[in-house]
């Protein structure tokens, strides 16, 4: 346990260091969300007065789906920096070290993490200056924050774990664009459930990404079901564990490939 | 010398890996002496990087077994790497962190820590000559400095046994030439059993001490280089005779000797190979008084190893390395 603790932070310091030192990289990771919410929220502006969508104010409801889509968007890249290593020959003097595997699965979580919460912050501030509410207060936020390092947690790991698998650029860039709009797509980031056909409702019960988007949806509201809130975060953290254990099962498969 | 693990730091026992339908290793076998560079020869494609690989504990060999300093790569993979520096052929160094993080990342990863691990690091970067260019980031460094760089990093924890996968491809000459300074004073200074690869023939005579020929898989030839060449049965002897000599009755006499072979005439100069060129040239030379014929010159080539691979792989080495792209 020891060695994961400490690898994962040296790791962790690593990754973090690389990306602060590329200004322009930060620039656009902060600006990028902003942008969502703002185009989003004047392209959809009027989709409450659809019947059956329930909130009041789109920029209170969309906030939660930008915030997904945030995560969606830069954790299903976090494997592009393993292919790197890879072609770098990085990964290949780690993998010959006494360096604990599941902490360089955890590392690059953690990575992911981080910038999900600054990104998330940013959201949340140009959401108050649009004009939002976010009733639920702080918890509300906070509970957002912790189902979108959940999620990252799983998509970064699965893209991680791919990249070990695929081991080429073009073949993630394939995968993660295959998995992330849909399951966008799929959930109630963009719209009320309500308002999409049912077949796409009965599905969304089942993806991790609506599970995320009803979290924080529900701690944000005037009166939380919290045992809804609960039982999603739960869910989530579940799918962040199975990930991260699978995503560290495939060094074996890209050991095999050497 | 003996080292802690008895005298050998490295044993293969016929290794086999395939990847497909290609065989990259059919049966490899050799053991490496404690506290010697030992260099694995061959053109690409031959089998050094799969040895390699096995031996890192990065790949797992389809059959056979292999010890690293006294333990088995594949049942005690950790107890290998806590022993072992790697530079990989690939640079292995983050281009976008210093040299300093580099190597501090490196030595904390094998439980190095604060001050122990910063003097070691400072330590490093000074003999490497890289002091100056310690804090910036690797992406700026020259070829030959992420060479160093490389090297530095298999070494910041004191590992017993280096592995270095050919470690001067891609350098240029100097960059070579301070390489092999380097490989040279480390097995001298610091005791550590060194295996290299290698294929440029010059690079295994100047550093190894025992050399192993690979080619296509298996082992061809192993012993010291001056002992691969001394296989060949004949160091060249070349006779250079003063103007106003008699070519004729030179040649016949060199001919008449017991153990030269191969006597050839050109210009004023004969050609023969011996046994032993060292103890010929004395006896050359009285022969050659005894007739009075005057000699301008005396010289002694040993074979080189490019006879040596063609002798044993029947091809010769430059065409073997071609596919190389």
């Amino acid at each position: 346990m020891a060695p994961l603790v400490s690898h994962s932070g040296y790791l962790t310091a690593r990754l973090l260091r690389a990306t602060l030192r590329q200004p322009a990289f930060v620039a656009i990771s902060l600006v990028q969300p902003m942008m969502w919410l703002l185009l989003f929220g004047q392209l959809f502006e009027r989709v409450v007065e659809i019947p059956g969508f329930a909130a009041g104010s789109y920029i209170d409801f969309l906030t939660p789906g930008v915030v997904v889509m945030t995560v969606l968007f830069s954790s299903g890249w976090a494997g592009m920096g393993f292919i790197e290593d890879m072609d770098r020959g990085v990964m290949d003097r780690m993998l010959a070290s006494p360096i604990s595997r599941m902490a360089m699965m955890v590392s690059s979580v953690v990575n992911q993490a981080v910038a999900i919460v600054v990104q998330s912050l940013i959201v949340v501030v140009v959401a108050l200056l649009l004009g939002a509410e976010f009733a639920g207060g702080v918890v509300g936020v906070l509970v957002m924050l912790v189902a979108a390092v959940l999620l990252a947690a799983a998509f970064a790991s699965l893209s991680n774990g791919m990249a070990l698998v695929v081991r080429t650029q073009e073949s993630l860039i394939g995968f993660s664009t295959m998995l992330t709009l849909p399951l966008s797509f799929m959930s109630s980031a963009m719209m009320a459930r309500e308002a999409a056909p049912g077949w796409i409702q009965t599905v969304s019960r089942f993806n991790p990404v609506d599970w995320s988007v009803v979290a924080s949806r529900e701690a944000l509201s005037a009166d939380p079901d919290w045992s809804a809130v609960f039982a999603r975060l739960g869910g989530l953290l579940a799918v962040a564990v199975v990930a991260v254990w699978l995503a560290t099962r495939a060094f074996r498969s890209y050991q095999r490939s050497l | 010398m003996p080292g802690p693990f008895g005298e050998s730091a490295i044993k293969a026992d016929t290794l086999v890996k395939t990847y497909g339908e290609v065989t990259a290793l059919a049966g490899l076998s050799f053991t490496v002496p404690a506290g010697s560079v030992f260099g694995l020869l061959g053109p690409n494609g031959a089998g050094k990087s799969t040895t390699m690989k096995i031996l890192t504990t990065l790949s797992r060999p389809d059959s056979g077994t292999a010890t690293v300093a006294g333990h088995d790569v594949l049942r005690e993979p950790n107890e290998v790497r806590r022993a072992i520096g790697v530079v990989t052929q690939r640079s292995g160094t983050d281009p976008q962190a210093t040299g300093r993080e580099n190597l501090l990342l490196a030595g904390r990863i094998h439980g190095m820590r604060g001050t122990a691990a910063r003097s070691r690091v400072d330590e490093l970067l000074e003999r490497f000559d890289l002091t100056s260019a310690a804090d910036r980031v690797v992406r700026t460094y020259s070829g030959g400095m992420q060479r160093k760089l490389d090297v530095a990093m298999g070494l910041v924890h004191g590992p017993v046994v280096l592995f270095l996968d050919e470690p001067t491809t891609g350098l240029d000459p100097q960059a070579r030439a301070d390489m092999w300074a380097e490989i040279a004073r480390l097995s001298a200074q610091e005791r550590l059993t060194v295996l290299l690869t290698t294929h440029y023939l010059e690079e295994a005579d100047h550093l190894a001490e025992r050399l192993l020929i690979v080619d296509r898989g298996t082992a061809v030839a192993s012993g010291t280089p001056d002992q691969l060449k001394s296989e060949l049965r004949g160091d060249a002897v070349v006779i250079d005779l003063a103007p106003e000599a008699d070519l004729g009755l030179a040649e016949r006499a060199v001919e008449a000797m017991s153990g030269t072979h191969e006597v050839t005439v050109e210009g004023r100069t004969i050609r023969s190979r011996v046994d032993n060129g060292a103890s010929a040239v004395p006896a050359v030379l009285a022969v050659l008084e005894r007739e009075a014929v005057p000699v301008a010159a005396v010289t002694v080539a040993r074979p080189a190893l490019d006879d040596v691979y063609l002798r044993h792989t029947g091809r010769s080495f430059a065409i073997a390395g071609e596919v190389r792209v």
